[in-house]
């Protein structure tokens, strides 16, 4: 076997080994996603019921809480990124990242000092190698991201936003994420989740104008505003993390497919390559053998006479 | 036929039990509450405690719940709780271990989890 062929088959089984691996991701992917979708659904209820009471306590009386009032200065807000620890996932977290800088500026150009709360290795690889503060960090929970997870991603957030400024503390809470549209679309967005504000929970949660009952509150208004605010968050954050997982497979799952599809492309040029290889040497060959034999009847042509 | 209210317990995590029921009784941080239908609106907050749910044909649902809120209006009612189990759920066994282990760890609030779903499991 020449030597140019040689090479190129070298090359198609290569490729052919990574189409292999990345189509068995692929389907990892695919099948996590559908994993995923269903804890999303699952965690829905929950959800939907908070949200109805957070807005039914919120509007249903007149309770100052800290968690819904607007402090009249912000000095310092807390941004809280959600990313993924592994990669693969094609722009998945760069583009959660792009969206949390953009944030963070225009926040700094308001004035506001910003406290990064960050979740997956990958963001707090990013902001590590560029020598940025992180407030707290986690990882290794970022593809099944549990309630119990949550909770301990909110717990420091709420502590945060409960302490005054001057403390340390913060009076914002940002978060960003991706948001999963649908198996082709994921966009990072990013969204207040305190101070509440009441409006946007309400039209959210009723778009048909549906009227809240006047509830009777036990023990107490503030009570019980004080003991739900917390778990919204959580449930806030949960749902977030929900989705940014399933994102993220979602994301694994097309960046694996086009590798798929890319391994496919270049194996079908390399094997046309090596077809073509293939044949140069076997014209060569026989050229060489028409013209040794032409030259071998030559000579003994030659030496009849 | 007597009135009924619509009831989900919901966890953090999936739906828990859902149906209908003549009556419903949860610990708030106040004390017991008992909620028949046409009960005025209400949002209070649990205490962890076992629920009893009386279903429409007489049989009786219960859960432990541990912490949480309950809402109720217009004939539905709503007990969304962090934990949530049902009583044929729960593993007695294994929640008797948890409780010696509280027990000697001197954890009030494991002690109390456990102590909530074994009272749950003894009713049902």
């Amino acid at each position: 076997m020449g030597a140019q062929l040689r090479v190129y088959k070298r090359r198609i089984r290569s490729v052919t080994a990574t189409k292999k691996i990345t189509k068995a991701m692929e389907m990892i992917a695919a099948s996590r996603v559908v994993k995923a979708q269903r804890k999303v659904a699952a965690s829905t209820p929950y959800a939907t019921e908070l949200t109805r009471a957070v807005t039914a306590v919120g509007t249903g009386s007149n309770t100052k809480h800290p968690l819904t009032t607007q402090a009249e200065t912000v000095t310092r807000s807390a941004v809280l990124l959600l990313t993924s620890d592994r990669g693969l996932a094609g722009a998945f977290n760069s583009n959660a990242i792009k969206a949390a800088e953009q944030l963070t500026e225009r926040l700094e150009r308001e004035g506001k000092q910003v406290d990064t709360y960050i979740v997956g290795r990958r963001g707090v690889a990013h902001y590590n190698f560029r020598e940025r503060t992180i407030a707290e960090s986690w990882t290794g929970f970022t593809d099944e991201p549990s309630y119990a997870d949550a909770k301990n991603v909110a717990a420091p957030l709420i502590e945060a936003i409960e302490t005054a400024t001057a403390e340390g503390g913060v009076d914002e809470l940002h978060i960003v994420y991706t948001e999963f549209i649908s198996m082709m679309t994921q966009t990072a967005v990013d969204s207040r989740l305190l101070p509440l504000s009441l409006e946007e929970v309400a039209e959210e949660k009723a778009p048909t104008g549906e009227i809240l009952p006047l509830y009777d509150f036990e023990p107490s208004a503030e009570d019980v505003l004080d003991a739900l605010l917390p778990r919204y968050v959580e449930s806030r954050i949960y749902n977030a993390l929900l989705q940014s997982a399933a994102s993220k497979h979602a994301a694994t799952r097309r960046a694996m497919k086009s590798a798929t599809d890319n391994a496919g492309e270049l194996i079908e040029t390399l094997s046309r390559l090596a077809n073509a290889a293939r044949q140069a040497e076997i014209t060569q060959e026989i050229s060489e053998i028409v013209g040794g034999a032409s030259a071998l009847a030559d000579a003994t042509a030659g030496s009849d006479n | 036929m007597a009135a009924e209210l619509h009831v989900a317990l919901v966890a953090a995590d999936r739906e828990v039990w859902s149906g209908e029921a003549t009556l419903v009784v949860a610990r708030t941080t106040s004390g017991d509450i008992g909620v028949m239908p046409g009960h005025q609106p209400l949002l209070g907050v649990l205490e962890s405690g076992p629920v009893t749910i009386r279903t429409r044909d007489g049989g009786t649902v219960i859960a432990a719940v541990h912490g949480g809120f309950i809402s109720f209006a217009d004939n539905k009612l709503s007990l969304l709780a962090e934990i949530a189990e049902l009583s044929d759920e729960i593993d007695v066994q294994r929640a008797e271990r948890a409780l010696e282990r509280a027990k000697s760890d001197a954890d009030a609030l494991a002690e109390r989890r456990a102590d909530v779903r074994l009272r749950a499991a003894a009713g049902r």
